[in-house]
C-alpha cells in the first residue's frame, strides 16, 4: 500500500501544479476575462457621466438588474459559510478539498454583489455619505454593516486555515515564482513553521470564525431581505422573507461550488481529491435545499393566496400567468424541481447529472431574485397603469461585467494561492492510516495538546522581527 | 497572561500619559470644528500613528520591574516599554468607546464658552405651525370645465421649474363605486409617520418641525429606497441632467424650492414652505380655478383655499374627510373630502382630463429626457 509520504508528495505536487505552470488556455480565458470585465467597465464609466437615464429603470420600477446582481451575489456569498464553517463544526470529514474553494467562493463574491450597490447609486460621488451621516434605522445601513463585517469575517475565515498552506507556498516555491510573489508569500505566511504552539493557536482562532462567521452569514442575507420587507410593497410585506433570502443564498451558495468545483476538477486534474462523493453529498445537500425553497414559497404564496386581499390579484396575475410567468416557472421547474428530480434518479445522479442541475438552479435563483425585485416595484400604488421595465445593453453590459469579475477574481486566485487544503488534508489522511495501522491502540493526542503542559513552554514568537 | 505583580493603577499611570496625549489631540482636533471627511481622516489618523508608536516601543512583554520603580524620570519611551503589547492592544480597543462621544465635543465647548447654540427655527407667533392641506373632491373636475390640463399641476410645474415627467401634484382618475370616475390630486402626503424618512441611509429626506417632509438633494446619494419604501408613488428620481429651462440655474439651490434640479437625487413636492413663509399660497392652491384645496394650520386649526377661511377640525369633520391608504399608519397631512366634482357640475361619466405639459421653450443644454 502507498506509504502517506508519498500520497503526501502527490497532493503538493498537484496543488502546486497552477503556481507553477501558466498554459496558453489559461492566457486566453484571462483575456476573455479581462476583455468582458473591461466591456463592463465601460459601459459603467458612460452611466457615471451620463446618469442612471442609460439605464431601462423609471420612477415606478426604480430598482432592476443591479439590486438583482447585488441579491444574487451576496447569496453566492453563503456557500463558504455552508460548505466550511457548518460541516466544520460538524466535523463532516469529506469537506476538506473543497473548503478552500468554497471560501473562496464567498469573499469573492462580496466583493461582486457590493460593487452593485454602488452601480446602482445616482450619486457614487456622495457614497462617503453613507459613513458621515448614517443613521442607524436605516436598513441601507444595516446593509452596508452587515456586508463589510461578513467580508471581513470572511476575509479573516479564507486566510486562517490557508496559513500553513502559504507557508508551504514560501518553502516550496522559491524557484517558480518572482522575487516580489515570493516575498508576498512570506509575509502572508506569517512566520509559519508548524510548531506545536503556532498549530494550537491557529486551531483555536479557526474554531472561534467557524462559529463566530454563521450568525454573520445569516444575519447578512436577512438584512438584504429587509430592504425589500422594510417597504410599505405587498409583494415584500413577508415576513418569511429574511428566512427565504437566507435559504436561497444558501442553496445558490451550494450550486455555485458544484460548478466551480467541476471546473477546477477538470481543469487542474483534481479528480483523486474532488471524488463523485463529494458532488453527490453536495447534491443532496442542494435538492435538501430545494425543498425548503419549494416549502418557503408554498408558505407564502399560499398565506397570501387563500385571502386574496385586495392587490394579490395584480401579483398572482403578473407571476403566475402574465408578464412574468416564464420567469416564475423556469425558476420553479427549472431551478427548484430540477435538483430533487436528478438526484432521485440514479441515471442521472451523476457528476454530469449534478453539475446540470447545478447549473440551473443558479440560473433560477438569479431569474427568482430578478423577478422578485422587478415585479413587486411594478404593482401600482395609485390607479395608473403599471409601467414596464427591460434592462438597456449598459445594464447588460455591467451584468456580464460583474459576472466576468467574479470569475476573473477565482481565476487569478487559483494562480497564485493554494486551491486545496494540503496541510488539512495531509493531517486527516494520516490519522486515518494511524488508525488503520494502530487501531488497537488507545490514540489519544488530543489529550495530550489539551492538558497543561505546553503553557510551561515558552510561547513561540508570532509576529516579525521587533 | 504575564500580570503577576502589576496593579490596575499602575498600568493605568503607564499608560494614562499617552492616553492622554492621544485625545487631546483628538480633542483638538474636533474643537478646531474639523467635522465631515477630513475630521474622520485626522482621528484615524492619530490613533493609526498612536499604534505606530505603540507597536515601536512598547516592549513585548511587561518588564520584570515595576512601574514605580522606572517610570520616575518620565521619559515617554521609558514609559512605553513598560506596556506590554497585550495591554496596548486592549487600551485601544477601550478607546474605541471614547471615539463616538467625540463628535458633541464642539457644541459642548461652544456652550461651555458662553456661545448661544442657536434655537431650533421658531415661528414668528412663537408656535410651530403644522402645515396641512384639506382637498375638497367635489370641487375637483381635473379642470374639465377650463379645458385645460390639470392647473395645479402646471402652475407647480411652472413654479418649481420641474424637469419632465415630475408632476409632484398629479391628478389621477380613479374609478368610482359603480359608474363613473373622480378626479383626485395627490400630491406628496406628508407623512407624520414617513416610510421614506424611516429607510433613508444618509438622513437627505427629513421630517422638519411644522410636519413637513423635506429632501437635501445635496445630501441624497441617490440609492432611491425611499422610492420603494414610498405608498402613494410621490417620489420622482433625476436619471439623467435634468430637463429644466435654462434660468433654473441661475438659482442658489435651496431644499425648500428644490431649483435647480440636481442629476442623480429624488425629488418631491415640498409644500412651499418659502411661498408661505412670505405669505402667499403654494402654487397649486393659487391656480385652482374652482379652489378645491386648502392650506393651514393644524395647530390653529385654520386653512384656506384663497377665498375663505374654515376651520380645519370641523371642516373635516362635517365633510366626512378621510386620509389615503389610512391602513398603512402613515399619518398623512393630507386630508380629502370625498366627491367627483359635483359641486362644479361634473358628472361621474364624463371621463379623460388633457396631459399635462412642461412648457420650456428651450431646456438647459445636455440634458436628458426621459420617462415616468
Amino acid at each position: 500500500m502507498e506509504s502517506v509520504n508519498d500520497w503526501q508528495a502527490r497532493l503538493e505536487d498537484t496543488t502546486l501544479d497552477p503556481a507553477r505552470k501558466t498554459t496558453r488556455n489559461y492566457y486566453a480565458f484571462l483575456f476573455f476575462l479581462l476583455a468582458v470585465t473591461g466591456w463592463g467597465m465601460y459601459a459603467y464609466s458612460l452611466q457615471v457621466r451620463r446618469g442612471l437615464v442609460v439605464t431601462g429603470m423609471s420612477d415606478r420600477i426604480s430598482w432592476g438588474l443591479y439590486i438583482t446582481m447585488f441579491v444574487f451575489f451576496i447569496g453566492i456569498s453563503h456557500a463558504g459559510t455552508l460548505i466550511s464553517a457548518i460541516l466544520r463544526v460538524s466535523h463532516a470529514g469529506w469537506r476538506t478539498p473543497v473548503t478552500r474553494m468554497a471560501e473562496f467562493i464567498t469573499a469573492v463574491a462580496l466583493v461582486t454583489g457590493a460593487f452593485f450597490v454602488i452601480v446602482d447609486l445616482g450619486r457614487p460621488d456622495r457614497l462617503i455619505n453613507v459613513l458621515v451621516f448614517g443613521r442607524w434605522q436605516s436598513p441601507i445601513v444595516w446593509d452596508v454593516l452587515a456586508v463589510t463585517t461578513y467580508l471581513t469575517a470572511s476575509v479573516v475565515y479564507l486566510y486562517l486555515p490557508m496559513v500553513p498552506d502559504l507557508a508551504f507556498f514560501r518553502d516550496r516555491l522559491a524557484p517558480w515564482v518572482s522575487r516580489p510573489k515570493h516575498l508576498l508569500y512570506r509575509i502572508l505566511a506569517i512566520n509559519w513553521r508548524g510548531t506545536s504552539g503556532q498549530k494550537r493557536h491557529l486551531g483555536r482562532a479557526i474554531s472561534i470564525m467557524m462559529i463566530l462567521i454563521i450568525p454573520i452569514a445569516v444575519s447578512v442575507h436577512t438584512v438584504v431581505s429587509w430592504i425589500f420587507a422594510m417597504t410599505l410593497r405587498e409583494a415584500w410585506n413577508s415576513a418569511i422573507f429574511g428566512f427565504f433570502f437566507v435559504a436561497g443564498a444558501i442553496f445558490s451558495g451550494i450550486a455555485t461550488l458544484i460548478v466551480v468545483m467541476a471546473i477546477l476538477r477538470r481543469v487542474y486534474r483534481l479528480e483523486e481529491y474532488i471524488t463523485p462523493k463529494h458532488f453527490l453529498y453536495l447534491g443532496y445537500l442542494m435538492a435538501a435545499m430545494a425543498g425548503v425553497m419549494i416549502y418557503a414559497n408554498l408558505s407564502e404564496y399560499i398565506t397570501a393566496g387563500f385571502k386574496f386581499e385586495e392587490g394579490t390579484e395584480f401579483l398572482f396575475r403578473q407571476l403566475f400567468i402574465d408578464e412574468f410567468a416564464p420567469y416564475f416557472w423556469f425558476y420553479f421547474i427549472g431551478g427548484l424541481m430540477t435538483p430533487i428530480v436528478f438526484m432521485f434518479i440514479r441515471r442521472l445522479r451523476t457528476i454530469g447529472g449534478i453539475v446540470t442541475a447545478a447549473v440551473f438552479v443558479d440560473m433560477g435563483m438569479w431569474v427568482e431574485r430578478y423577478f422578485i425585485v422587478v415585479t413587486g416595484l411594478r404593482a401600482p400604488l395609485l390607479p395608473y397603469e403599471p409601467v414596464n421595465y427591460a434592462p438597456t445593453w449598459v445594464e447588460w453590459s455591467i451584468t456580464a461585467g460583474g459576472f466576468a469579475f467574479f470569475a476573473l477574481l477565482i481565476t487569478l486566485f487559483v494562480k497564485a494561492f493554494p486551491i486545496m487544503a494540503v496541510w488539512e488534508m495531509t493531517e486527516e489522511r494520516r490519522e486515518e492510516f494511524e488508525e488503520m495501522v494502530e487501531y488497537e491502540h488507545e490514540f489519544d493526542g488530543e489529550d495530550v495538546l489539551a492538558s497543561g503542559v505546553p503553557d510551561l513552554a515558552p510561547e513561540p514568537e508570532g509576529g516579525g522581527p521587533p | 497572561m504575564n500580570h503577576s505583580g502589576r496593579s490596575l493603577s499602575e498600568t493605568i499611570r503607564a499608560v494614562g500619559p499617552l492616553w492622554l496625549t492621544v485625545m487631546s489631540i483628538a480633542l483638538l482636533a474636533a474643537a478646531a470644528g474639523i467635522r465631515g471627511l477630513p475630521g474622520v481622516l485626522l482621528v484615524f489618523l492619530v490613533i493609526a500613528s498612536a499604534v505606530v508608536v505603540l507597536a515601536r516601543y512598547s516592549g513585548r512583554r511587561a518588564p520584570q520591574t515595576t512601574v514605580a520603580h522606572d517610570a520616575t524620570g518620565g521619559n515617554l519611551q521609558v514609559l512605553l516599554r513598560m506596556i506590554d503589547r497585550r495591554t496596548a492592544i486592549r487600551m485601544f480597543g477601550m478607546s474605541a468607546l471614547f471615539v463616538g462621544p467625540l463628535g458633541t465635543v464642539p457644541k459642548a465647548l461652544e456652550i461651555l464658552a458662553g456661545q448661544q447654540v442657536p434655537e431650533e427655527t421658531q415661528s414668528p407667533f412663537s408656535r410651530i405651525r403644522q402645515w396641512a392641506m384639506i382637498i375638497d373632491l367635489r370641487y375637483c373636475d381635473g379642470c374639465q370645465s377650463v379645458a385645460s390640463p390639470p392647473r395645479c399641476t402646471a402652475a407647480c410645474v411652472e413654479g418649481h421649474l420641474l424637469p419632465e415627467p415630475m408632476q409632484w401634484i398629479e391628478v389621477f382618475e380613479d374609478e368610482l363605486e359603480g359608474e363613473g370616475t373622480r378626479f383626485i390630486p395627490i400630491p406628496c402626503q406628508h407623512c407624520q409617520n414617513p416610510p421614506c424618512v424611516n429607510v433613508c441611509p444618509v438622513g437627505a429626506t427629513f421630517s422638519a418641525p411644522e410636519g413637513l417632509v423635506l429632501i437635501d438633494q445635496e445630501r441624497c446619494i441617490g440609492c432611491r429606497i425611499c422610492m420603494a419604501a414610498c405608498p402613494y408613488d410621490r417620489r420622482f428620481f433625476n436619471w439623467g441632467e435634468p430637463p429644466v429651462p435654462p434660468e433654473a440655474h441661475l438659482a442658489n439651490y435651496n431644499l425648500e424650492a428644490q431649483v435647480p434640479a440636481l442629476k442623480g437625487t429624488v425629488m418631491k413636492c415640498d409644500f412651499c414652505p418659502d411661498m408661505v413663509r412670505a405669505g402667499t399660497l403654494p402654487y397649486c392652491i393659487q391656480a385652482c380655478p374652482n379652489q378645491a384645496i386648502y392650506y393651514g394650520d393644524l395647530e390653529e386649526d385654520i386653512a384656506t383655499n384663497g377665498r375663505q377661511l374654515v376651520s380645519m377640525a370641523a371642516f373635516s369633520a362635517e365633510h366626512n374627510a378621510f386620509i389615503l391608504k389610512e391602513e398603512l399608519g402613515t399619518q398623512p397631512r393630507v386630508f380629502y373630502i370625498p366627491g367627483h366634482g359635483e359641486a362644479v357640475g361634473r358628472t361621474p361619466s364624463r371621463t379623460g382630463r388633457l396631459p399635462t405639459v412642461w412648457p420650456w421653450n428651450r431646456i438647459a443644454p445636455g440634458s436628458d429626457l426621459w420617462s415616468r
